[in-house]
């Protein structure tokens, strides 16, 4: 008999996972296959595209014009430079300012305390874009149109809200029993911050970094306005120019946006990485 | 205790201060400039390059453009916007459809998110690392290539989703989804349920992870397993985390526009079937074809999106937060 | 570590800040625009072209989004950092830009004076005293067919409107093309393609239009509701889930040879040209009855200005008043045919769908779009609701006359004369 109720608990625990992966697999392919789509007609030719949207390039279909457009056209290399340099910029100054200013605000007792964090809350729920002109205007003004510097200063103002208001959450976590004996070893406050409370906030860190990253690498409106010159122009921009008023060069579209999709996938990666291992990594302590 | 981290997770700071505030001796010392130090940068960078534009946008709204001149006329342009037949009724539109595409947020990706982190939880699944990258791809891609890549699948034309279902005997259930006023928004809402469903997923996936294997083993001792265990026990530990989400979710789609834009144009056809708040404020902001923009108006609008989501938010905070902690101790 | 930080951003600002735009010694002019369709032919031809003449003044065509081009080029302009040469959409959205200073008037401009009076109407004040960009293109309105599918239903080319719909129905009858290529998903192409296409053969071109202005006539009279009628009808003959297809599905329908007839704009050809892989022909809108004139949308499109705060006006001149020479004009219209240039000399076009466009401007009588001078100024806007109202009327879910009724009642709620 009990060999029997084993036997029923082992199957009920096979069924499970393969119920699990049944769902789970059903919910990656519908995941999947647009960006599929996506990828194989970036492979074909403007009429196969349209002919037969739904299969695999062949010998008649395969065209690589997409990608030899995308090279011949603008100075993609440059682009996707450009892409990284204010995405990585502007998560490290989000996420260094977010942390700073999380930790000031859930660690200390001030006054105007509530009041800051409020204050710092309140941009998650504006649109920033609305701001647009008079962005504009301080860039001109300080002379900063067409330098990537704009980007990253607006996108950081951009990402601070949110990692604020994620991080100091996470930061009243922390027990003061660790910073407290930091403080009787004769640790300063910034020592504390960096060495101590950094590390222990990493998971925190990571989610700010993903939300953070997808609209930065993602984002059109500020490039075309701050920055649209050749020299700083981001990729997601670049790939506007296939875009026309009549007339839209699919293949040079599917191609670029396939290509970018990469180093994001990339970041995501790492950031993803450290994520669960911060966790597990608390989790076993 | 670093788990202790994420059950408090849902706390929000200032509120968590007056607590702590109450429980410690007072001990003060003169000036700590380490405080204005923490907070500048940030304080800072959000200041210049966001609030005080937005203020000066904001302040838009209670002026009005008479004959090139900028003169202050009060809450007129409100009046306007909610009393006039033409605007109010754009309004109302918008609103609606907003509320809707907010509703199908909630239903569909949250507990798909959930049912998905829950079962990439589970301790022994393998290729977890494959499932959650490849169902987070989606909330990485721009949304150009979102919106070609559903307008070529549920095309009428190219027959991506007509010839998937004709292979499967359901071709009479097709119709021109986003060309149809009475499902446009729908189709378009789950668009962008597929493409962010990555969000509460991951982040329900950290909750999860980070419940105590004690507690799970404790619960395994008392027999509650599986399904059970997950309604008993993970739930209630994942509440303050799935409050994070509806609220990120609230003020993500009371903000939302570049998907319903890039798929519908900014007149968000059919016939304003799918226009929110958010192109409703870009198409009258910054104009459209031979409509003129309106930065007066547009603000206006902006203005009211903005209370609407302080009121979304607020109630969070103050009702439905302080409930969870309650639940919690 | 805050010290360190911000030390970070000084060099990363003075580094990005020199990576930016280096001026060179002579004039280099930035020309804004929203034809991203049209770099290579910039760069390539017109580009080089000017240069040659003036080799002291170096050109940079920059193109932005089409559909962001009016909110982004406005936000720059307001803040300063907008090119030197901008290019102009007709009308309103010009004009706007003009009273708001932000374009420079051109009333002594020598090349203004290669223009009639109608090639200028887009870009001038009201009262007709000022002009404020060059005009560079015209685009008109008609019906591309494919020839195989003419040829493979055993129809001619229809003259009145009679024979387009008979010409439909053989075609639908025989079942090989779709008869018309044309989607509701986007909007516009119901109101430009559709209703401004085939609209001026019932109000009569100008003469129409200036009454709607002056308020003679009401957007519920006939001829202003006959297009409707028409469009109403063209249900019948367009794809399966029309509903939902896009611009871009309408164009690739018609040149993978799915389609028969294409209504279309002329900005067409070029494309068309290089995607179809059959032989097509064009004709203009068909009459109502024999032997009544034909009128064309022959329509204004494009023009290029000053901006008025440009550190360089007197190359920015020079270009202008090369925009308005012969060479451009031939060197414009052959790159990309199907946009028209509006000079008075007569320019040869080498591509022969594009002459057959041009060659109605001889036989019917040329308009503008009904919608684009004044009457869409206000609020609600009349283009806007012209789309909406076109597109209902293709669905059925709305009948020609409460169309009408619709237009008529949100234009007399701004508009003096139609009040």
């Amino acid at each position: 008999m009990s060999v029997d109720i084993q036997r029923t608990a082992r199957s009920q625990v096979t069924f499970r996972a393969i119920a699990a992966h049944a769902i789970l697999i059903t919910y990656t392919l519908i995941a999947l296959f647009p960006v599929f789509v996506i990828v194989i007609n970036s492979f074909k030719s403007r009429n196969a595209i349209f002919r037969e949207p739904l299969s695999l390039p062949n010998a008649e279909s395969f065209s690589l014009k997409g990608y030899e457009t995308v090279l011949k056209q603008g100075d993609f290399v440059l682009y996707f430079q450009n892409s990284l340099i204010v995405t990585v910029a502007s998560l490290t100054m989000v996420l260094l300012f977010g942390a700073m200013a999380a930790f000031a605000l859930s660690e200390y007792r001030f006054r105007g305390n509530l009041l800051t964090g409020l204050y710092l809350a309140i941009g998650i729920m504006i649109p920033i874009r609305l701001g647009t002109v008079a962005i504009l205007e301080m860039m001109v003004a300080s002379g900063l149109v067409n330098t990537l510097t704009a980007l990253i200063l607006v996108y950081t103002a951009q990402g601070l809200p949110l990692a604020v208001f994620i991080l100091s959450e996470f930061m009243q976590g922390i027990s003061d029993d660790l910073k407290n004996a930091g403080r009787i070893d004769g640790l300063t406050e910034y020592t504390i911050f960096g060495v101590l409370v950094l590390p222990l906030i990493r998971p925190a860190l990571a989610t700010v970094a993903v939300f953070t990253m997808i609209p930065i690498w993602n984002d059109l409106w500020f490039p075309l306005i701050l920055a649209p010159a050749e020299e700083t122009k981001t990729i997601t921009l670049g790939a506007q120019v296939f875009i026309g008023q009549f007339v839209t060069d699919w293949n040079a579209v599917l191609a670029s946006l396939s290509l970018a999709i990469i180093p994001v996938l990339v970041l995501y990666l790492i950031f993803s990485r450290q994520l669960i291992k911060g966790i597990t990594a608390g989790a076993v302590k | 205790m670093i788990v202790g981290r994420t059950f408090r997770a849902a706390r929000f700071t200032p509120f968590n201060k007056l607590e702590k505030l109450m429980q410690k001796p007072i001990s003060k010392p003169p000036i700590r400039w380490h405080i204005p130090v923490f907070l500048a940068p940030a304080f800072l960078i959000y200041t210049a390059v966001m609030v005080i534009p937005l203020l000066g946008t904001i302040q838009l709204s209670l002026f009005s453009d008479i004959d090139g001149e900028q003169v202050f006329v009060g809450l007129a342009n409100f009046k306007t916007l909610l009393g006039d037949q033409h605007w109010s009724q754009q309004f109302w539109n918008a609103l609606l459809n907003n509320t809707w595409f907010f509703v199908i947020h909630m239903l569909v990706q949250n507990p798909i998110g959930i049912l998905l982190a829950a079962l990439l939880s589970s301790n022994k699944l393998r290729m977890k690392a494959f499932y959650r990258t490849s169902i987070f791809i989606p909330t990485i891609l721009s949304f150009v290539i979102v919106g070609f890549a559903w307008k070529l699948i549920l095309s009428p034309i190219w027959g991506v989703a007509p010839s998937m279902l004709d292979v499967i005997g359901l071709k009479s259930l097709f119709t021109p989804w986003l060309g149809k006023e009475e499902y446009a928004l729908t189709t378009l809402a789950l668009i962008s349920v597929w493409q962010f469903v990555g969000i509460p997923m991951m982040l329900i996936y950290a909750a999860m992870l980070s419940i105590p294997d004690e507690i799970l083993e404790a619960a395994e001792c008392d027999g509650v397993t599986g399904i059970s265990q997950f309604w008993k026990i993970k739930l209630p530990l994942i509440l303050p985390s799935i409050g994070i989400i509806s609220i990120l979710t609230f003020v993500g789609n009371f903000n939302a526009f570049d998907l319903i834009y890039s798929v519908q144009g900014a007149l968000a056809g059919p016939n304003f079937g799918t226009d929110v708040l958010g192109t409703f404020m870009f198409r009258t902001f910054f104009g459209f074809q031979l409509q003129l923009g309106d930065p007066n108006m547009g603000s206006a609008i902006a203005s009211i999106m903005f209370i609407i989501i302080l009121i979304g938010v607020s109630i969070y905070l103050f009702g439905i937060q302080t409930r969870l902690r309650r639940y919690q101790f | 570590m805050k010290h360190k930080s911000f030390k970070a951003i000084l060099v990363a600002s003075t580094v990005f800040g020199s990576a930016g735009l280096s001026y060179a010694q002579d004039a280099t002019l930035t020309i804004e625009s929203w034809r991203n369709d049209d770099l290579s032919i910039w760069q390539d031809k017109i580009i080089p072209a000017f240069e040659a003449k003036h080799p002291n003044i170096k050109l940079k065509f920059t193109p932005s989004a089409p559909a962001e081009y009016n909110a982004v080029l406005n936000s720059k302009l307001e803040a300063g950092s907008a090119g030197d040469l901008i290019t102009c959409r007709p009308f309103d959205a010009s004009l706007s830009l003009f009273e708001a200073n932000h374009l420079a008037p051109l009333t002594d401009l020598e090349g203004m004076n290669n223009f009639s009076d109608v090639a200028k109407s887009a870009w001038i004040t009201d009262d007709g005293s000022t002009p404020f960009c060059v005009p560079m293109a015209s685009v008109i309105h008609g019906f591309i067919y494919n020839v195989e599918a003419f040829e493979d239903a055993g129809v001619e080319v229809p003259e009145t409107e009679a024979e387009f719909f008979a010409a439909l129905d053989a075609i639908k009858e025989k079942g090989n093309y779709i008869p018309l290529a044309m989607g509701t998903n986007d909007q516009w192409e119901a109101a430009t393609m559709g209703y401004n296409n085939v609209g001026p053969n019932y109000w009569k071109g100008e003469e129409g239009r200036n009454a709607l202005i002056k308020g003679e006539q009401k957007l519920t009279d006939e001829p202003w509701i006959a297009p409707f009628r028409q469009l109403a009808k063209w249900k019948d003959y367009l794809g399966d889930g029309f509903e939902a297809q896009t611009y871009p599905d309408s164009q690739n329908l018609f040149t993978l040879g799915r389609a028969a007839v294409y209504p279309a704009g002329s900005w067409e050809i070029s494309g068309f040209n290089t995607n179809a892989q059959f032989k097509m022909g064009a004709f203009n809108p068909p009459v109502p009855n024999e032997g009544d004139t034909c009128y064309i949308s022959d329509h204004t499109d494009i023009g290029i200005g000053m901006n008025a705060n440009t550190k360089h006006p007197e190359a920015a001149k020079a270009f202008l008043n090369w925009v308005g020479s012969e060479e451009f004009a031939s060197l414009y219209a052959n790159s990309l045919p199907g946009f028209f240039p509006l000079s008075k000399t007569a320019v040869k076009m080498e591509d022969p769908l594009a002459q057959e466009f041009i060659s109605w401007r001889e036989k019917c009588e040329p308009t503008i779009r009904s919608t684009y001078q004044i009457l869409s100024r206000g609020t609600p806007n009349l283009e806007n609701e012209t789309w909406n109202a076109s597109v209902s009327v293709i669905k059925g879910a709305e009948t020609p006359e409460e169309a009408g009724k619709r237009l008529q009642d949100g234009l007399a709620s701004w508009y003096d004369p139609q009040k």
